[in-house]
């Protein structure tokens, strides 16, 4: 078949509404439901849907087939660019999204992240964990989103940023960070800057960081220089000067790195790491093979930070089976910078298209009995997530797989090798009530979610 | 029946972790940010090794694929 016999856009079938007279077709069920809406168009519409979001068509693919175009497609046919208008105010101009595909990648080429890296960033994760639960005394409760989202503030900030940096930090920086996950509402897709709340507090929120960064920064400027092995990020960027020896820099440029360096981190991993404590305290007789296993694994006294780096088979499967299931980003997004045919269809530049983990990730045809929680999956000789590489896609697939994945699977590790090796948790609220809140782009727990821990008897 | 390591370079990210669990069988050119396959049929001893490396490529971009003689 040639280009010319493939099918239009307006051949796609489009999903029902929910909403029938929403101007903006389904912003508002993507505003509180989306997994249903992204559901639907997959079973209303097959590997090819779409459905209409401000103004604009979104192609919603999935299946193998459909997955692999749309992750094995360079960002000159299928951009990030434009795909994400509610992280421009979150970033600021120039920052990542809001440059050119090649300065991206350059940006993306982050060393911080490389796999001799690792070792440095286990010890400092393994420290982090321990001062979180440092004040933990033997047995109390703790909430999931604001645990996990603290401990991920210092592990994200220390590793990528500098240790210096992050000894700057304390809860407050985390609060103010998740009003800005918060001001990620699908609004931006019509006025990324409308009169709603959580824009207003994203704003005020990015004011008070770039605050506290410039705080920092004339501290630093009135210490003077630190000897180089304790140098971190900021002391270098401070340190660049522009041809007229003016700072390169400014605050507000070096705050909207450090948002975005740690940006894509940070939710995801507290995310993780909460669901996987859940989805443990659900299925016990899973607790218990990891909670063996760990024990297993420590009980020559071994470092975490060495452990962390290497296999822990059944602990990588549960974490494995949590990001199956909860994927912390649940839509990839692009915009077509040219035609580009998918099966039947050509798919026309300026339309939006999409892949969804969270839709994907629980294809029956792949993934047998999709919405049990089953870690024996990913072991030998299943490995559900190497055999179906285009639709296991937690952490997206090709050319944009999370280059931060082994850094988050280290982590993860890390997390549960400590907390699990000296404490036992237990819900304190019904199973059922612990879910995501997905009225932002970013998806996060919905409060309360409590869970009890109690030091175990050794 | 045999076996051999594919790589997809259009995927590779640079890690390098490949490297590090069989340094046999990957390098990688600093110049083109890219691991080169050394040995696409490496000796059947260092196929837990080549296992480790698809397993824990973070671009998923190694496999193993099986011959027919």
């Amino acid at each position: 078949m040639t280009e010319t016999q493939l099918k239009t856009l307006a051949d796609v079938p489009e999903v029902s509404r929910v909403y029938p007279d929403d101007p903006y077709g389904s912003l508002q069920e993507m505003r509180e439901d989306p997994i249903a809406l992204f559901n639907r168009v997959r079973a209303e519409c097959g590997d090819v849907g779409r459905f209409h979001l401000a103004g604009r068509d979104v192609v919603l693919v999935s299946g193998e087939e459909a997955n692999e175009i749309f992750f094995r497609a360079p960002d000159e046919v299928l951009d990030q660019a434009e795909a994400y208008p509610f992280m421009t105010p979150i970033f600021g101009k120039g920052v990542v999204f809001d440059t050119t595909p090649e300065k991206r990648r350059e940006a993306l080429k982050n060393q911080a992240l490389r796999g001799d890296m690792m070792r440095g960033h286990a010890t400092t994760i393994e420290n982090e964990i321990n001062r979180m639960v440092a004040d933990w005394g033997d047995e109390g409760e703790i909430d999931l989103l604001d645990w996990f989202a603290e401990l991920t503030i210092y592990t994200t900030s220390s590793c990528l940023i500098g240790k210096r940096f992050r000894e700057e930090l304390d809860g407050s920086f985390a609060h103010l960070y998740h009003d800005l996950e918060r001001g990620t509402d699908a609004w931006a897709y019509v006025d990324a800057y409308k009169d709603i709340e959580s824009f207003h507090k994203r704003d005020a929120a990015r004011i008070a960081l770039v605050e506290l960064v410039q705080g920092i920064m004339n501290r630093r400027a009135a210490e003077g220089p630190v000897a180089r092995e304790d140098r971190d990020l900021l002391d270098v960027l401070m340190s660049l000067k522009a041809e007229d020896g003016t700072d390169h820099f400014t605050a507000d440029e070096i705050t909207g790195m450090f948002i975005s360096m740690m940006f894509a981190g940070h939710h995801t991993s507290s995310g993780t790491a909460a669901w996987a404590l859940i989805e443990l305290m659900r299925h016990q007789e899973v607790m218990k093979d990891v909670v063996a296993e760990l024990d297993d694994l420590y009980a020559d006294g071994s470092e975490v930070s060495f452990q962390a780096l290497r296999s822990i088979p059944r602990l990588e499967a549960a974490l494995k089976e949590t990001l199956r299931l909860h994927p912390p980003l649940i839509i990839l997004l692009r915009i077509a910078k040219e035609d580009v045919p998918f099966g039947e269809y050509l798919i026309p530049e300026g339309a939006m298209v999409a892949a969804s983990p969270r839709v994907s990730n629980r294809i029956a045809e792949d993934f047998p009995e999709p919405d049990a929680f089953d870690p024996s999956r990913y072991l030998d000789p299943r490995q559900e997530d190497l055999t179906n590489r285009w639709t296991w896609i937690p952490f997206g697939a090709g050319r944009h797989r999370c280059v931060g994945n082994a850094f988050a699977m280290m982590q993860l590790k890390a997390i549960f090798s400590v907390i699990l090796r000296d404490y036992e948790f237990e819900m304190v609220q019904p199973s059922e009530s612990y879910t995501d809140d997905c009225s932002k782009m970013v998806i996060q727990l919905a409060q309360p979610c409590r869970v009890r821990y109690r030091r175990r008897d050794t | 029946m045999g076996w051999r390591v594919v790589a997809d370079l259009d995927l590779c990210q640079g890690h390098q972790m490949c490297q590090g669990e069989a340094p046999d069988v990957f390098d990688f050119d600093e110049g083109a940010d890219r691991v080169v396959l050394l040995e696409e049929h490496p000796d059947d001893s260092l196929r837990p090794q080549v296992e480790s490396a698809v397993k824990y490529c973070p671009a998923m971009a190694l496999a193993i694929a099986t011959e027919e003689e």
